[in-house]
């Protein structure tokens, strides 16, 4: 029952794989603490269909090489402590998402791409707050929609005073969609733009320029042509001696992902991914390190790539992408982990100990954000705990991740020497080293306002807990025994896989993310919820809808009727 | 329990020696049942041995071995049917493909709740014979009861096996409610409402196997088409057994039937209560109550939950294989009866559906022809003594209490009635407390060998070639 005609049209492989000198659309230049990031999209390289990326605008590709550059920055360049977002064309910053790419693209990858944009948008925030390398956007001409957007996600916004150069959101005027990368989110809640401009500016085509963007809050600063640069400069010289990064310390090389895929596994060093297309599922299995780990962050930046804390999570970020692109049938993502739980403690725990270093900073932000993807993906995400594995503090984070988990109790009783029971252990890495989008650790948001579960799930933290401590901690959902196990887990993916993905998705989301609201939230939730209504309606997606008619020269024909 | 005891303990040719989780979950199970047989089994004659037919294979000579056997020690197996080779599923949108051999996760609760309903009436009807023993016409009665008694036990067991084996710890949750809830209780009832009514006397008893018991029969056989292949066989194994639950019901009321001619001719008279006797009015009135009660069992005339069943390929229809059609029955039709126009203008009337959305109409409808054939039976069984009176089936719109007639009051003649035209004549179409009265007069049991009450001819023969006198059941 798996769906015979989405594996019949293969698709190309979309790779998120990528490094500086495979990059078509950006260049990137040092000068000490400051790094500039230059925008020039190459029209000709689009990733996908017969579009042109003209006037900077971008496709996935685009985004693909951005988060490549963000990542890279974090762990190659301890040094930078500002980078500078500029558009590298002619009187363009960046013209947003690209029009015919978006009109030519099923509403999957619609939705898809706009998930990962967003995610690259935090990463840039994230790498602000917590990574202390501060974005800034010199935004050198004009900015439309998505090109605002991605100037919204740092943390300030130089525009160019030039009588030409605007800022604006024009998705609603003439596309009759919405800013689909948090764009109306950070007007309000970020730069708390009053909500009745926030509307004048985000129905008004041609956007705001220069001291009204600035009046209103859309901008930070205006300068005009011949004193912009300087501008600029002056404000990444102020925001780089507030950073805490190193200054004559080495980076880390990001050396390229080993990945081999062979039919239906994908494997890379220390994760492998298994796909069952008759129950539409990818098991994934993460191995435990087998040599002890550095245990101070300079160990840690000597281990460097191969690090099993750092290699592991790039690896799982790569496998999440992977199959949420290219496995869109793929329904159900089921977590295990092999190896030892004592070793994983050990491996983990510089990130508690040395919490301090720059590096061991940016491999638990690299958690937290990976742990975040698995977090919004249009999964089901379920965890197996078997004997031999290891669910303990990072790892532990995927069972709390989990929509659903099993634990077998007891071990393998037919086996001739039979492993020990599983066991799963919490520990200080549960109580908020990996935040969620709303804030709060998984543990706080598994047991949101219920402050005696939460103590008594936090008092097991470095205590094994077998399946039945583990079931009375409320930290897994079942725990079949030796005689039932295969079975309840066949039946459950099997019933999984037979439910609509799509209500699924919406039920999912809606019990991922109890608490409180952040901006992360509203733009994976609210946002992206009304978009993709949006984009289904004939307002926008119909004949006579505004993405089929732009360009056309003539109108589109609205239904007047409110919904 | 050594894997050599467990075959000869439990019967079966489900390779349970070599299936430690299942053996595992019937050795919880089993004390379980043995504990509910000894609170809620028969309730006299416990220890007596009685001769009783076991299965022990499912070959011509296995499945009915005769002996002398105390109920507690009775072999309850399992068994199901030699599976057919390369069998396919026979209709829905999965026709044409292979059967399962496990439960497909998409249809795991619907084949759940099936298995449930079905396995809850076994032990329910158990629960509501329970006191017939004290009784019993003859001790060859007596055993045809203690035999249906067990071999619903064995149904219960063949229900479990299929819980047990193929839905994890739900199942085994289920297979322990199926001894929980019991027939009649008021917080814990048994599923189907005809479930929960004692059978209080033989007569009844008669009533039952021929009439509820042919609603089990046609249940199984629908079940036995299911695309789950272990369901399948197994109820396809059931109904061997359950031919004879409706034999005890169709030969108990021809001995009836023969018994009130004798003494209607003996004394020329028809009212044959002062010579302990069942009048023919009497037991019309017994056949219009089984019949109208066991019509409900089969569930609304429409059902989008049977069209699922169907469409699923879980739940077929009776001798699916053997119809002439596209076995998808989206895009043919039939009449269902419906009720037009409101009050004093109201008439019975028909509309047409989808034959699948009339599948319980349509196995209603197979039921109530095998119906027939015991009354036409009956009714032969009075001609050739010579007494003109005929046994009908009421109209199936007659004393419903599910479907589209449950609103409704009609005349075993199909006449739609006013509630004070009902009230006027339905004691002359239920059995009134009269009539209970009477019949439950007349039941004194019987255990001397041979003898039989004298409201009931002796049967034909005896079982299994021993003679009618033999003692069935030793006292
Ligand atoms: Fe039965
Ligand atoms: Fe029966």
């Amino acid at each position: 029952m798996s769906s015979a005609e989405a594996t019949a049209t293969p698709t190309p492989t979309i790779d998120f794989r990528t490094s500086p000198d495979r990059y078509h659309h950006w260049t990137t230049s040092y000068d000490g603490a400051i790094a500039t990031v230059h925008m020039a999209v190459s029209p000709d390289h689009g990733l996908m269909g017969d579009y042109e990326l003209k006037t900077n605008s971008y496709d996935l590709g685009v985004d693909i090489e951005l988060n490549d550059i963000v990542q890279r920055l974090r762990f190659e360049h301890p040094e930078v402590k500002v980078v500078v977002l500029t558009g590298g064309l002619d009187k363009i910053f960046c013209a947003g998402a690209n029009i015919q790419m978006l009109a030519g693209s099923t509403h999957g990858h619609k939705v898809n791409f706009c998930k990962f944009t967003n995610e690259t948008r935090n990463a840039i925030e994230d790498a602000t707050a917590n990574s202390r390398q501060t974005w800034l956007a010199a935004v050198n001409g004009t900015a439309a929609g998505g090109g605002y957007e991605l100037a919204l996600a740092c943390d300030e916004i130089i525009l160019i005073d030039d009588r030409a150069s605007a800022v604006s959101l024009p998705e609603l005027p003439l596309l009759a969609v919405l800013p689909g990368t948090g764009g109306l989110t950070r007007v309000v809640d970020k730069r708390l733009v009053r909500r009745d401009l926030a509307d004048a500016f985000a129905t008004k085509t041609e956007g705001v320029r220069g001291k009204t963007a600035m009046q209103w809050g859309l901008v930070d600063h205006v300068a005009p042509a011949s004193s912009f640069d300087d501008a600029v400069n002056e404000r990444a010289e102020a925001r780089a001696s507030g950073s805490d990064r190193p200054t004559n310390v080495a980076g880390i090389e990001l050396v390229p992902l080993r990945r081999s895929i062979d039919g239906d596994t994908v494997s890379y060093d220390n994760v492998i991914v298994a796909i069952d297309r008759a129950t539409g599922t990818a098991t994934f299995t993460i191995d435990a390190p087998s040599d002890p780990q550095p245990t101070t962050g300079d160990q840690l930046a000597a281990a460097g790539a191969d690090g099993w804390l750092l290699s592991t999570v790039r690896q799982l970020d790569d496998a999440v992408l992977h199959l949420r692109f290219n496995e869109t049938d793929v329904g159900t993502w089921m977590f295990t982990t092999v190896g030892s739980a004592d070793a994983v403690t050990q491996a983990e725990a510089v990130l508690g100990s040395d919490a301090e270093h720059w590096l061991v900073r940016e491999v638990r932000l690299f958690w937290a954000r990976t742990l975040k993807r698995i977090d919004v993906s249009a999964r089901t995400l379920m965890a197996g705990v078997e004997p031999g594995s290891c669910f303990t503090g990072t790892l532990a984070e995927l069972l709390l991740a989990a929509d659903r988990s099993f634990m077998l109790e007891g071990t393998w009783e037919d086996e001739d020497d039979p492993p020990p029971p599983a066991t799963i252990t919490l520990t200080e890495a549960n109580r908020g080293w990996y935040p969620m989008s709303n804030g709060l650790s998984r543990l706080e948001t598994r047991f949101w306002k219920r402050a005696d579960a939460y103590d008594r799930a936090a008092k097991t933290i470095g205590s094994a807990l077998t399946a039945t401590e583990a079931l009375d901690a409320e930290l897994i959902t079942f725990a079949p025994d030796d005689l039932d196990w295969h079975d309840e887990i066949r039946l459950a993916l099997e019933e999984r896989n037979s439910f609509s993905p799509d209500a699924l998705t919406g039920m999912e989301a809606n019990y991922r993310f109890p608490g409180p609201e952040t901006m992360e939230t509203k733009i994976f939730s609210r946002l992206t919820a009304w978009q993709n209504w949006i984009f289904q309606r004939p307002n926008a997606a119909g004949p006579d809808g505004a993405l089929r008619r732009f360009g056309t020269g003539s109108r589109p024909d609205y239904d007047p009727n409110r919904v | 329990m050594a894997l050599v005891d467990i075959n000869a303990k439990i019967p079966n040719n489900v390779d349970l020696a070599g299936d430690r989780r299942l053996q595992r979950a019937l050795e919880q199970w089993q004390p379980k049942f043995i504990r509910w047989w000894e609170d809620l089994g028969p309730s006299a004659f416990k220890r007596n041995p009685v001769f009783l037919r076991t299965a022990i294979d499912v070959g011509r000579d296995g499945w009915a071995n005769f002996d002398h056997v105390e109920m507690p020690d009775y072999r309850w197996g399992v068994f199901l049917a030699e599976p057919e080779p390369d069998r396919k599923i026979a209709f829905g949108d999965h026709k044409g493909t292979d059967v399962w051999q496990e439960v497909p996760g998409e249809y795991r609760s619907e084949l759940q709740r099936l298995i449930v309903v079905q396995g809850d009436t076994e032990p329910a009807s158990v629960e509501q014979q329970r006191h017939l023993s004290l009784t019993a016409p003859s001790l060859y009665d007596m055993r045809n009861l203690f035999q249906v008694n067990v071999e619903e036990g064995r149904h219960l067991w063949a229900m479990v096996y299929l819980l047990h084996r193929y839905f994890g710890r739900d199942g085994r949750d289920e297979a322990d409610e199926m001894l929980e809830r019991h027939s009649g209780d008021a917080d814990n009832p048994r599923i189907l409402g005809a479930f929960n009514e004692e059978t209080p006397d033989w007569l009844s008893f008669y009533m039952f196997t021929y009439f509820t018991d042919r609603d089990g029969k046609y249940q199984l056989a629908s079940l036995r088409e299911s695309a789950f292949d272990p369901l399948s066989r197994t109820c396809d194994f059931m109904l061997k057994e359950e031919a004879h639950h409706m034999f005890v019901g169709t030969s108990g009321v021809t001995r009836v039937v023969q018994r009130t001619a004798e003494l209607m001719n003996e004394h020329g008279t028809d009212d044959v209560h002062p010579h302990g006797g069942l009048n023919l009015d009497l037991l019309q009135k017994y056949i219009n109550f089984h019949y109208s009660v066991s019509l409900d069992l089969f569930g609304a005339e429409t059902s989008t939950n049977a069209a699922n069943y169907f469409a699923a390929g879980l739940k077929g229809r009776f001798q699916e294989e053997r119809r002439d059609d596209d076995h998808l029955l989206k895009t043919s039709y039939r009449d269902v009866p419906t009720v037009d126009g409101e009050g004093a203008d109201s008439r019975i009337a028909s509309r047409e559906v989808t034959q699948l959305s009339a599948l319980n109409e349509t196995l209603r409808d197979d039921y109530i022809e095998d119906c027939r054939k015991g009354l036409d039976r009956w009714n032969r069984t009075l001609a050739s003594a010579g007494i003109d009176f005929t046994f009908a089936l009421p109209h199936s719109a007659f004393n419903r209490e599910v479907g589209v007639f449950r609103d409704h009051k009609v005349s075993p003649d199909g006449r739609l009635l006013s509630n004070g035209q009902w009230n006027e004549s339905v004691e002359s179409w239920l059995p009134t407390a009269d009539d209970r009265a009477h019949v439950g007069s007349l039941m004194k049991g019987v255990t001397e060998p041979g003898v039989m009450a004298g409201w009931v001819a002796p049967p034909a023969q005896g079982i299994h070639q021993k003679p009618v006198e033999y003692d069935y059941v030793k006292l």
